[in-house]
């Protein structure tokens, strides 16, 4: 009698027990998949990202640069001073909130100093440019 | 607007700036390039502008208008002899800007999303002070470069004993105040940073000479994308970072091709000290040799009954504002049946490219324009050289006399023509301080004056004898 008992407290220990190995399969499921979640996205390192970026555009700019005919180098300053001063955006949102603050003058200051490049740059290139001219034209 | 959706439109922007310089690889399709330029960054400010936290719509286009109104009015009134200026003060505010930038992020970084104000992570804070330093070297370095292309000071490399120690400490005390701030958030050590990035601006560009201006425009040009980069890790921003890596690339590039020009390591360059030193050695022995001068005569004559004649203009000819009389004559000698093409040393003028754009504003065609590589070997088929405002880079001791301060140096081979007519004002040596031995060759002629009343003399007595 005594060991159907035994037997039948074992079953349900058994039974217990593997419940217990399958939830703590799904909990370790669960964090490694948490885990990898926050591996693929939220954390990847913002500076990997972005190096990731400066690498591969240098590398494109290296190859158009190249390819730029040595006639044009002066306008290809004119050009690349104008699009360096895409920091603009920066400055914009420097300047965008409503609150007035130093933090506001400053981005105000960066979008006056950034706009007098980028039409002054393009439009000094647009003149270069526009002087270049072939044979009987 | 969403921000994702903001996201796709700035790497459209992105591929635009691509764009515009994919342009430049031929004249026919530069101009369509400039305008995808423009575009990109017509599309990169409205996004800006429609993100939610920007509100201040008054300010923003009271600013964009009066940099724009500013901007535009020099950009079409400067005079093109004075390109190299006008595009060393735009590095300078490029510089500024990111400065400005910077000050703003580290002062009310919510916008930004990188912390509140002193408490920024510090990856943030380390790109933040890169930013800063690389703009504000770029800044009062644009200024001084401009002072000496200006000639507000001198164009002589400026130099004085302990000046490369001095720079590698301040090197060393920035770094130690990048790390100071970015592990404390000392308002202290941002300013300092800023301080001192100053500072190093200025004494990198002091001992360079006149000479080579060329290098250094491009230096600039490539620091000033290198901060726009830097600014773009700080914002998280991809555009920033592809446009800064872009135009570094770029001027890294162009410093080398002139760097290459004047077969000079970047590295001596940026030690400065090259050019207005006084020349040794060399200098003396040409006491007993005698020059043949000519008149506007005899060069009209020469060039009249030449079959062919390349031009090789220099810096002189900028300053003496020769370009149109001296495309007045060519199209005259062009009108006598002579084959008239233009020689560009990659460093003649103070900008890379700077002769090109001097030609193309005198109506010369582009395609009568020719590189040293493309050009260099007709020298020797050709009847006269007429060497107008150029100097050094038709030196022939660099490539016969190693002691040489140009030594080296790649030079259009003028002594193969049958005649070298040269214009100068005087028999002073170029930049380099380098004699010129060519000076004192059988088949060269000196025409003395300045550029443009030889050019146009000799269109007067072309025009009268015939």
């Amino acid at each position: 009698m005594a060991s159907d008992v035994l037997l039948s407290q074992a079953k349900t220990i058994s039974g217990q027990a593997s419940e217990l190995l399958e939830s703590s399969k799904s909990l370790e499921n669960a964090i490694t998949s948490m885990g990898s979640d926050a591996v693929g996205h939220g954390a990847v390192e913002p500076l990997y990202f972005g190096l990731t970026v400066l690498i591969l555009a240098c590398f494109v700019g290296y190859y158009v640069v190249w390819r730029v005919t040595p006639a044009l180098h002066s306008p290809l300053m004119g050009v690349t001073n104008a699009i360096s001063s895409v920091i603009i955006v920066g400055a914009l949102i420097a300047a965008g909130p409503s609150e007035f603050g130093f933090a506001q003058i400053m981005g105000f200051i960066g979008v006056i100093l950034a706009s007098i490049n980028i039409f002054g740059g393009f439009i000094v290139t647009q003149r270069m440019l526009a002087m270049f001219k072939r044979k009987g034209k | 607007m969403g921000a994702s959706f903001s996201a796709y439109l700035y790497l459209i922007a992105a591929v635009m700036f691509i764009m515009a310089l994919r342009g430049l690889s031929s004249p026919e399709t530069a101009r369509s390039g400039n305008f995808y330029g423009m575009g990109g960054m017509a599309i990169a400010i409205l996004t800006t502008i429609s993100l939610p936290e920007v509100n201040s719509y008054g300010l923003i286009i009271a600013g964009i208008v009066i940099g724009g109104g500013i901007g535009g009015f020099i950009a079409m009134r400067i005079q093109m002899t004075a390109l190299p200026q006008l595009v060393a003060a735009f590095h300078s505010l490029v510089g500024l800007a990111a400065c400005t930038v910077a000050m703003a992020a580290f002062y009310n970084p919510t916008p930004y999303g990188i912390g509140v104000p002193g408490n920024i992570a510090m990856g943030s804070l380390i790109e933040m002070s890169l930013g800063l330093a690389i703009g504000a070297i770029t800044f009062t370095g644009s200024i001084i470069a401009f002072g000496k292309l200006q000639g507000l000071i001198t164009g002589k490399p400026v130099t004085f004993p302990g000046q490369h120690i001095l720079n590698a400490a301040l090197g060393i005390l920035l770094i130690a105040l990048v790390a100071w701030m970015a592990t404390t958030n000392s308002i202290v050590a941002f300013w300092l940073v800023f301080a001192i990035a100053l500072i190093a601006g200025v004494l990198i560009i002091i001992p360079i000479g006149g000479a080579d201006m060329p290098v250094v425009i491009s230096m600039l040009n490539s620091y000033s994308g290198w901060a726009a980069a830097g600014i773009g890790f700080t914002l998280g921003n991809p555009l920033l970072i592809i446009t800064g890596s872009l135009v570094g690339a770029s001027g890294a590039i162009l410093s080398y091709i002139m760097c290459k020009g004047m077969n000079r390591s970047f590295f001596s360059v940026i030690l400065g000290g090259f050019g207005g030193e006084a020349a040794t050695g060399t200098a003396a022995d040409n006491g007993d040799k005698v020059v043949k001068k000519g008149s506007a005569d005899d060069a009209s004559f020469i060039m009249g009954n030449a079959s062919s004649v390349i031009i090789v203009p220099g810096y002189g000819m900028a300053v003496a504002q020769a370009q149109h009389a001296l495309r007045e004559m060519t199209d005259m000698l062009k009108a006598e049946g002579v084959n008239v093409r233009y020689a560009i040393h990659p460093v003649a003028g103070r900008m890379p490219g700077h002769m090109n754009v001097l030609l193309a504003e005198a109506n010369v065609p582009y395609d009568e324009v020719l590189e040293l590589d493309e050009i260099n070997r007709d020298f020797a088929q050709t009847d006269v050289a007429f060497v107008i405002g150029a100097n050094d880079v038709t030196n022939p001791l660099a490539k016969t006399d190693p002691t040489s301060a140009i030594y080296g140096m790649p030079i259009l081979d003028v002594e193969r023509a049958k005649t070298v007519l040269f214009v100068k004002r005087s028999m002073a040596s170029g930049y380099a301080g380098v004699d010129n031995p060519l000076f004192f060759n059988d088949n060269t002629m000196m025409l003395f004056g300045d550029a443009k009343k030889v050019c146009e003399d000799i269109i007067k007595t072309m025009s009268g004898g015939h």
